[in-house]
């Protein structure tokens, strides 16, 4: 029997696997994904002025990324965690020869990479805008880059809130206020209302903190180290924080 | 080998399991019985890596549960209780998945799995949403993803639970078909099933041990062990054929219920049946039946459980 040992890479690709198809097999990744197109296009044309600003760059599509991860992620990440509990799964599938991190990673890569999906089928997007002008095709593949980090950063809280309760919808909000929190914490109006009252070394912390601030300066196409590095730290931090409650909450 | 060292388990305040210890060894299918909440589940689930013991230790096949994790649970084969699964997969799909976790690759994944599906007679479903199958097909999809990479230790809680008489009769067969160097450990309330399929019962209530024995011994400490039932044919004779029985002197007391009369021996050793023969062959009331009793498991069941007597 020992010789059918995995390794942990092994174990955490079979995890990312069944966890990726399982998003197909019900028509709930498809209505996701047209719903993303749709609102990504709406967001970019209509509210955007994709055409009225008269630039060749999908500044006006990156910008609304973070609002729309804002609904469409905790959408995506709220069943991780929560349905397995619900239906009892979980227990099947922590007592699988699995580490605890082949299924934590796992389960999140498959959404990571669910996301990145969804995020690439946007490219008619970049083919308008190399047919309208002629645009910096090194920013535009930065910017994607940075929102797909940024996704994941977002879904990384999603699982660690989705670990928290039985209930998606419960899981679904709370992963929504915490999303929301760190796109404010950047954003010019908070920052002011904190700048009154509490010392400038914490404002800045705060600010640093925001999604907003990182994705700001990766979206104007400065891929820089500390915006990627921020990103990965966070998606770390929060995927420690799932690890942490997954074990909490089985031995309840 | 399963070695279970003085396990307990404790939910804040409430103990689920206080002080248990056995072992179980190869060709032992061991029922493991007790009322719901007596700590069965938990015990299982501890057992299987699931719950963290809060004392006490767990050794599967030599593997520690806590600290050889891993190890252990790949001699483990588990259906938990109400046997839950991926319910928007197939079968095929879910049993495919499983075979992966268990390290089988390439052609042997197929293989293996159409050694469970033949087993389980799964064939016709294998395509279709786990989510549509019925209650009997779900459960023997659960059962297949257990025995799949043949387990040195099956752990089935409850597997028979809310299955109709034939599924259950399968899914014993289907245990009993195991080859005999395996360790089966089955929790369940349906006594019948303990003298179907063990060869060994364990009765837990409040989290402790109160039996453990052959199934054999269990019905021996039923006060109706050996105990000898007459069918009259006629209602009239009952008051003659009860007097009769009670005047044996092996006889501890009668129960009567209808035209049936029980004797209930004073001592499970003493044989009562040759005089209630010889009596029933000379005496002129006709009789429609005779039969011994081997002992009811229920009332054993109750007595120990609530009686909370040690033995």
């Amino acid at each position: 029997m020992s010789d059918r040992s995995l390794s942990s890479l092994a174990g955490m690709s079979i995890v990312v696997r069944r966890e990726f198809a399982s998003y197909f097999a019900t028509p709930i990744a498809y209505v996701f994904i047209l719903i993303f197109l749709i609102l990504a296009g709406v967001f970019t044309f209509y509210i955007g002025n994709f055409y009225e600003r008269g630039q060749a760059d999908l500044a006006p599509f990156f910008s609304f990324h973070p609002w729309l991860y804002l609904f469409l992620v905790p959408a995506v990440s709220m069943r991780l965690w929560s349905e397995e509990r619900k239906s009892g799964s979980i227990e099947l599938l922590m007592t699988l020869p699995l580490t605890r991190l082949d299924v934590v990673v796992g389960k999140f890569l498959a959404a990571w990479l669910f996301t990145g999906l969804a995020l690439s089928l946007t490219f008619p997007m970049w083919i308008t805008v190399n047919y309208l002008g002629d645009p910096d095709n090194g920013i535009i593949l930065a910017s994607y880059v940075g929102s797909w980090m940024m996704a994941g950063g977002f879904l990384a809280i999603g699982s660690a809130t989705s670990a928290l309760s039985k209930s998606q919808v419960i899981a679904f909000i709370l992963c929504g206020l915490l999303c929301l929190m760190f796109i404010l914490a950047g954003f010019p109006m908070v920052v002011g209302v904190f700048k009154d009252w509490l010392p400038a070394v914490m404002v800045d912390t705060l600010a640093s903190l925001s999604f907003l601030t990182h994705f700001s300066s990766i979206s104007k196409g400065v891929l820089s180290m500390r915006d990627v590095i921020y990103f990965l730290a966070m998606i770390i931090a929060w995927l420690m924080a799932t690890m942490i409650i997954v074990d909490l909450k089985q031995g309840e | 080998m399963i070695e279970i060292s003085h396990l307990r388990k404790q939910f804040g305040d409430h103990v689920a399991v206080n002080d248990i210890s056995f072992s179980v060894a190869p060709g032992e299918i061991l029922g493991f019985l007790g009322p719901n909440g007596a700590g069965k589940s938990t015990t299982m689930k501890v057992i299987t890596g699931f719950l963290p013991p809060t004392a006490g230790t767990v050794k599967v096949w030599g593997s520690d549960i806590e600290s050889d994790t891993l190890t252990a649970q790949r001699h483990i084969g588990y259906l938990p209780e109400g046997a839950p699964c991926y319910e928007e997969m197939t079968p095929r799909g879910f049993l495919e998945f499983i075979a992966r976790v268990r390290g089988f690759k390439g052609s042997e994944v197929a293989e293996r799995i159409s050694v469970v599906v033949d087993r389980l007679s799964l064939t016709a479903v294998l395509d279709q949403r786990i989510e549509t199958l019925s209650k009997g097909f779900k459960r023997r999809v659960g059962l297949a993803q257990a025995i799949l990479h043949d387990p040195d230790v099956l752990i089935l809680d409850e597997p028979t639970d809310g299955l109709d008489p034939n599924q259950k009769h399968e899914v014993r067969e289907m245990i009993r078909g195991l080859s005999r160097d395996k360790i089966v450990i089955i929790s369940t309330h349906i006594l019948e099933e303990v003298t179907a399929v063990c060869t060994r019962a364990v009765i837990i209530a409040s989290g402790q041990i109160v039996a453990d024995c052959t199934p054999e011994e269990l019905e021996a400490r039923s006060r109706y062990h050996g105990a000898i039932t007459v069918r009259a044919v006629h209602d009239v004779d009952v008051p003659a054929i009860s007097a009769f029985l009670e005047g044996l002197a092996g006889v501890a007391g009668i129960e009567q219920s209808g035209r049936e009369i029980t004797a209930i021996p004073r001592d499970a050793r003493l044989e009562i049946l040759p005089d209630v023969m010889a009596a029933v062959s000379q005496q002129t009331w006709p009789v429609a039946g005779v039969y011994q009793e081997r002992g009811r498991l229920d009332e054993v069941f109750r007595t120990i459980t609530e009686g909370q007597q040690h033995v």
